[in-house]
This record gives C-alpha cells, sequence and structure tokens, in this order.
C-alpha cells in the first residue's frame, strides 16, 4: 500500500499532547477532568439539536440530501473534465491557478507569492486545508508572521494549539481560559472572560490587521467548474475583510471542492450550515470570480493524497465531504473524547477515514475509535456512509499490519475460542466462576473496561448448560 | 484497490500556474476517477412562493436582522437619523441618498479610507425567503468591501424581489458575469466562546432591511 506520499508527516506535529500517543491514550488525558468532558459533550449535542431543528423545517430535506450526493458523485466520476474546466474558466476571469501535489509545493507557493510582494505577514481565513498542510509553522519557520483571523482560530493560535473541531476551533476551551489568554497577548483585565467584550476586543485587534496586511489567504467552500468562481462562507466575514482589502488574495483548495454548476451551490448552500450549527445559511456566501482591479487572485488546487483517496473504491466517498462537521456533533466518541484526541487536522468520523489514506501507520488507531452506532451517516448531509468506512478501514489496517499489538493478541486468542467448541464452553464457564468468585481478578486499574463502567451480573449457567438442563425428550 | 499511483514526494516543484503538478495530478485523477456517473435533475427542488415575503421578514428577525417596510426613499431618508448615528461617516451608492450621504458609485479609491464608515446603504437584487439573506453583486457596491467594513448596513430591496429559496435565488441569477457576488444573512456574528452568540464580529454589528413597495 503506497505509503509516505506526502512529506509533511515527517514535519512535527503541534497537536498538543500528542507525542506520537494514540487516540484512547490521548482521549484519557481529555477524561481526567470529568466536568469538562460532560461540559463538551452536552455543549456539542445541543450543536447537534440546533440541527436537528433547522433540519426538520425542510420537509425535502432527504431529497436534498440525495441531490447533494449525486453532484458529489458525478464530481468524482467526471473529476479529470471539471478540474480543466475550472481551471480554463479561472483563468479567463484572470485568476492565477496554481497546482501543488502535496503540502511542500503548496506552501512553497504560498512563500513565494509572499516574497515576490516584499512582505512578511499575512491575514488568513479559515482554511482547514492549511492546517493538513501545515502552512503556518512552515511559513513561520520562513519569517513570515501568519495571524488567524476567525476568532476561534485565532484562540487557538494564541494557545499555540490546534483547532479541535473543524467548524468550532476553540469548542474545548472555556471562557475563563480565552479571557486569560487575552489578558496575557492582547491586554485585557485579568479574571475578564465575558464573550461580549473578548469579542470586541478581538475585533479592534483584527481590525487593525484586515488594514494593514497586504497578502489575504482564505479557504473554498466550492468552486464552480463552469464559471471559474469559488465561494468562501463565514458568519463573521473574516474572509471578505481580508480579501476585500488585500493587495494579493491566494485561495487555497482541495481537488475536491468542485462543482459542476452555479445552479449545485442552491443544493450545498442549503445543507451546509443548516448541518454545521442549525442555522439557514452563513451570515456571508461570497462568490469571487475575478480579482478587484488591481488586485492579484490566486488559486492553489491541491491533491496532498486525494487522487489516492479517489482511487481508493472504499474509500473514495469521503471525497464528497463538504466540512459541515456534523458527523462530530453526533458522535458520541468526539463529544467524549475531544478533538485533539484525533491528532490529525481533520478530527472526528470524517478525520478518522480521510486520516489513514494519508499515513496508514500513524492513524491506525482513528477507525477503532468509533462504536460504529451509525449516526455520523444518518447526519452526514451528502450521504458518506462514514460508519462503513471506518469499518473497512479496519480490515485494511489490520490486514496490513498495523493494528494495535494489544488488539491483534486480544483478537487471534479471541479467534481461537470463537474456532473450538471445547474451547469456548470452558471460557464461557471460567469467566463465569471467576467474574462470581474473584471479580478483582478482572476489576481491576489494568483493565480499562473497569474504567468508566462496570459488569454485568454473570448469569448462574449460560443457555447451552440450561438447554442440556430443560430440553425434554422428542 | 489501486495503489501505488504516483510518488509525489519526488515530483519537482512546479512552475507558477502549469508544472509538473498539474499534469500529475491530472494523470492520477483520470487513472483513479470511477466510472461516469450521472448527473441529477435538480429542476424539481422549488419552494413556495407564497407567504415568501412574510417569510423573509421572520427569518431575517430570527437570525438578528431588522426588517421596516417603507413606501419610498424619502421615507428611508427620514428613518435613517432615527436610527443610525447619522452625525458620522454615512456611505451610499443610491443618488436618491446623495442629499444625507457621501455617495461611492465604485470610482476607484483605496478600499481602506472606508475603514471610519459608520453606515453604508446599498442596494440588493432580491431576498430570500427560506433564510434572510440578501443577494448584492459588486456593480451594486460601490467598493467591494463596503457592505463588509461598516460599523452598520442598511440595504434596500423591492418588497416583490422575495424569492422563496436558493433554487429561485440561482435561477435568477442564472450565468450573470460578476467579479464578486455574495449573500448576506444578517448581522457579522460569531459564537466561537462557548457558544454564547455575539453580534459585531468583524463585519457589521446590525443589518437592516428597508423592504421598498
Amino acid at each position: 500500500m503506497s505509503q509516505n506520499i506526502t512529506t509533511h508527516t515527517d514535519k512535527k506535529l503541534p497537536l498538543q499532547g500528542a507525542g506520537g500517543a494514540d487516540h484512547a491514550t490521548l482521549a484519557e488525558i481529555f477524561n481526567k477532568d470529568e466536568d469538562r468532558v460532560n461540559w463538551h459533550d452536552e455543549t456539542l449535542w445541543w450543536i447537534r439539536a440546533k440541527r436537528d431543528i433547522s433540519v426538520h423545517k425542510i420537509p425535502e430535506w432527504e431529497a436534498l440530501r440525495e441531490a447533494a450526493s449525486q453532484i458529489k458523485h458525478n464530481v468524482l466520476s467526471n473529476m479529470h473534465v471539471y478540474l480543466q474546466q475550472f481551471e480554463a474558466n479561472a483563468l479567463a476571469n484572470g485568476i492565477v491557478v496554481h497546482w501543488a501535489a502535496d503540502g511542500a509545493e503548496h506552501n512553497a507557493i504560498v512563500h513565494s507569492l509572499i516574497k515576490k510582494h516584499n512582505v512578511t505577514r499575512m491575514v488568513k481565513s479559515k482554511s482547514m486545508l492549511t492546517e493538513e498542510l501545515h502552512l503556518n509553522e512552515y511559513l513561520a519557520e520562513n519569517g513570515i508572521d501568519v495571524i488567524d483571523s476567525d476568532l476561534g482560530e485565532r484562540i487557538v493560535q494564541l494557545a499555540k494549539e490546534p483547532p479541535s473541531h473543524i467548524v468550532l476551533p476553540c469548542i474545548h476551551k472555556k471562557k475563563e481560559e480565552i479571557g486569560e489568554l487575552f489578558h496575557q497577548y492582547l491586554g485585557t483585565p485579568a479574571g475578564n472572560s465575558d464573550p461580549q467584550f473578548l469579542t470586541e476586543t478581538a475585533r479592534h485587534h483584527l481590525r487593525e490587521t484586515f488594514l494593514t496586511r497586504k497578502v489575504a489567504l482564505t479557504g473554498v467552500n466550492f468552486a464552480v467548474a463552469e464559471t471559474g468562481e469559488f465561494v468562501v462562507c463565514t458568519n463573521e466575514g473574516n474572509a471578505d475583510m481580508g480579501a476585500h482589502l488585500s493587495d494579493i488574495h491566494i485561495a487555497s483548495m482541495g481537488i475536491e471542492k468542485l462543482i459542476p454548476e452555479r445552479k449545485h451551490l442552491g443544493v450545498f448552500l442549503r445543507l451546509l450550515t443548516r448541518s454545521a450549527t442549525g442555522q439557514p445559511i452563513t451570515t456571508y456566501s461570497s462568490h469571487f470570480s475575478k480579482p478587484r482591479d488591481g488586485q492579484e487572485m490566486h488559486i492553489i488546487i491541491v491533491d496532498n493524497g486525494r487522487t489516492v483517496q479517489l482511487g481508493r473504491e472504499e474509500f473514495r466517498n469521503s471525497l464528497k465531504c463538504i466540512r459541515c462537521g456534523a458527523c462530530m456533533n453526533t458522535c458520541p466518541v468526539y463529544r467524549r473524547s475531544g478533538g485533539h484526541s484525533y491528532h490529525n487536522a481533520i478530527s472526528g468520523p470524517i478525520g478518522a477515514i480521510l486520516a489513514p489514506n494519508l499515513d496508514m501507520k500513524k492513524y491506525a488507531d482513528l477507525p477503532f475509535a468509533s462504536t460504529l452506532c451509525g449516526s455520523c451517516s444518518n447526519v452526514c448531509p451528502v450521504k458518506i456512509d462514514i460508519h462503513d468506512q471506518l469499518y473497512k478501514w479496519r480490515q485494511v489496517i489490520v490486514q496490513n499490519g498495523y493494528a494495535p499489538t494489544a488488539k491483534k493478541i486480544s483478537m487471534q486468542v479471541m479467534a481461537t475460542t470463537l474456532a473450538s467448541p471445547t474451547a469456548y464452553h470452558i471460557a464461557g464457564k471460567g469467566a463465569r466462576l471467576v467474574m462470581k468468585f474473584a471479580p478483582f481478578a478482572l476489576n481491576n486499574s489494568l483493565n480499562p473496561w473497569y474504567k468508566q463502567r462496570d459488569m454485568p451480573k454473570p448469569p448462574e449457567e449460560s443457555f447451552g448448560e440450561w438447554y442440556k438442563k430443560n430440553r425434554k425428550a422428542p | 484497490m489501486k495503489q501505488d499511483i504516483q510518488d509525489h514526494a519526488n515530483q519537482k516543484l512546479p512552475l507558477q500556474g502549469a508544472g509538473g503538478a498539474r499534469e500529475a495530478i491530472l494523470a492520477a485523477v483520470l487513472q483513479n476517477q470511477p466510472e461516469l456517473q450521472q448527473l441529477p435533475d435538480i429542476a424539481f427542488l422549488k419552494g413556495d412562493t407564497e407567504g415568501a415575503q412574510e417569510k423573509y421578514i421572520t427569518t431575517l428577525t430570527t437570525i438578528g436582522g431588522k426588517v421596516l417596510k417603507v413606501k419610498s426613499f424619502d421615507e428611508i431618508k427620514a428613518l435613517i437619523p432615527q436610527h443610525f448615528n447619522a452625525d458620522k461617516r454615512v456611505v451610499s451608492t443610491l443618488t436618491e441618498l446623495s442629499d444625507i450621504a457621501e455617495l461611492n458609485q465604485g470610482e476607484p479609491i483605496d478600499p481602506h479610507t472606508l475603514e471610519d464608515i459608520e453606515l453604508s446603504v446599498i442596494r440588493a437584487h432580491f431576498g430570500v425567503a427560506e433564510n434572510g439573506s440578501v443577494w448584492v453583486t459588486e456593480d451594486l457596491m460601490g467598493q467591494r468591501v463596503l457592505p463588509f467594513i461598516c460599523q452598520h448596513l442598511a440595504v434596500v430591496i423591492d418588497a416583490e424581489n422575495i424569492v422563496p429559496t436558493m433554487h429561485e435565488a440561482y435561477q435568477r441569477i442564472g450565468s450573470a458575469k460578476t467579479g464578486f457576488g455574495t449573500f448576506i444573512a444578517g448581522p457579522s456574528k460569531t459564537a466561537d466562546i462557548e457558544q454564547s452568540l455575539v453580534v459585531g464580529a468583524h463585519g457589521p454589528r446590525s443589518m437592516t432591511v428597508f423592504l421598498l413597495g
């Protein structure tokens, strides 16, 4: 299997507490503070509930999902044509188009554009792609100062952490911690953690940034092949403030952001924000076709493993994702383990099927960080079979020898036991006796099962034993 | 499953616009994309035009915007000082408001000079009932940054120009060519701090729609 398709995996990851630790270990760290876990869990479920209220107001919701799914299937099956069509139309509109095979190429292109204009500072709105490609770290190493302008992203940037959620970057942070960060970096009074006050402070701080930066980078939500335009959605207006005040606007997009025609935006814009936060639409859905007079506009089209995923028949559907975050908000594992436990730019269920494509060994743990309950697939606005793909990744990972050792051994023991009726009966009886007479042998600190739960009371006998005793002679 | 499709890491850095990366990506896409699947017909997706105006008002109000029904520009002119601090800088693209606002109709200026605007008043093509947004293109903005950089935004739309859903919105936009266009739905906002909704993130602190007619 093609490994190491990217070079960025060698880079030092900025993920807090993730010194090579797996999801279970990182989740355990998050779980130490039970009050915080409960609060995190409830906050995300509240957003999921808002999504439901919003969705239930649209009687044709399921038809919309189906349409979106089919449009995305068409995009994946005709991407070769759409990429070239988009490029030709964007070029005709006066946009410069760049192509980048991986993070190293993308980051070098951004750096060369900044250098060409003799500046050392850039403002950036939300772009999970640049998180995936570690653009900020690369630019910092090259002496370029980047300020993230989305409030949540600015907060995690000040905290020197990556976002823990693709739509709600600092959802893991309490307002008191944010107040402390603002006190430390933006000079607010100590102990003030009023969201209104903190947001107002950020507004002034970032307005100065918008007014003084010559280069602005934004992400891309949708790129329309038919017209060569791209759409950027924000609630804060930060992408627009950056782009319209800059001399150079750079937009970074993965190849999967394409959609065929402008009218398809109607389908996706109806689905995106309702799924994400329960709003009917983001405050701003901006359509960029041409640079304004005197401005340069650049698009960087990035692969970084996406073409490989396109070739994985069982996993290519993950490329339909429109990054709404609904699968995270609903996931019982995500809600109780936090985004950072996924040690990948994209966390949650969708992250767990995208990450092993980039590095199967490093992310071998992620498809196992799921109960396979299927809630993610139920809320996905483009009908990605997320939990099926998690299940399939487990099989591929085990076949390729990347399963964790403890899991491998226990699975082997289980396979042997289940393959032999004698071994199965002995093991069952043994376990019942141990649980009855020596529960401490199982319920101890060495067995992770008992960390947050108990075993049910074991039955006196197995069904097999009961049947033998009770069956009547024919 | 197809494997070892290409070795990206060994590719040289691309030239701007058309280097090795372009050809490599397109070749990999061609090799790996599945059999063609047809686009669905989405013509059946449409909204209900009945009661669209009332629905628009309710939706925009729910997401933090304000709607004022007016009969004429004279009424708008009278309402502006009541709702905004008209002593501060007011900029508009509308000639009808030239006696109460500084007119900007796209003259080439440095957009940074708009930094201290209290109120921008612009026109929009139409409103969308299902989400409270208005569709504005750059020819109606004067400057692209005008609806974003102001402290408060007011938008004039004709009362009959309300479409029910985004499907009718894009039907209306059609294949019109514009350098920049945006749907604006309410004031700039954020809930990034503990999901507490705060209005006035980076853009306008309020959005008022004058429904004309």
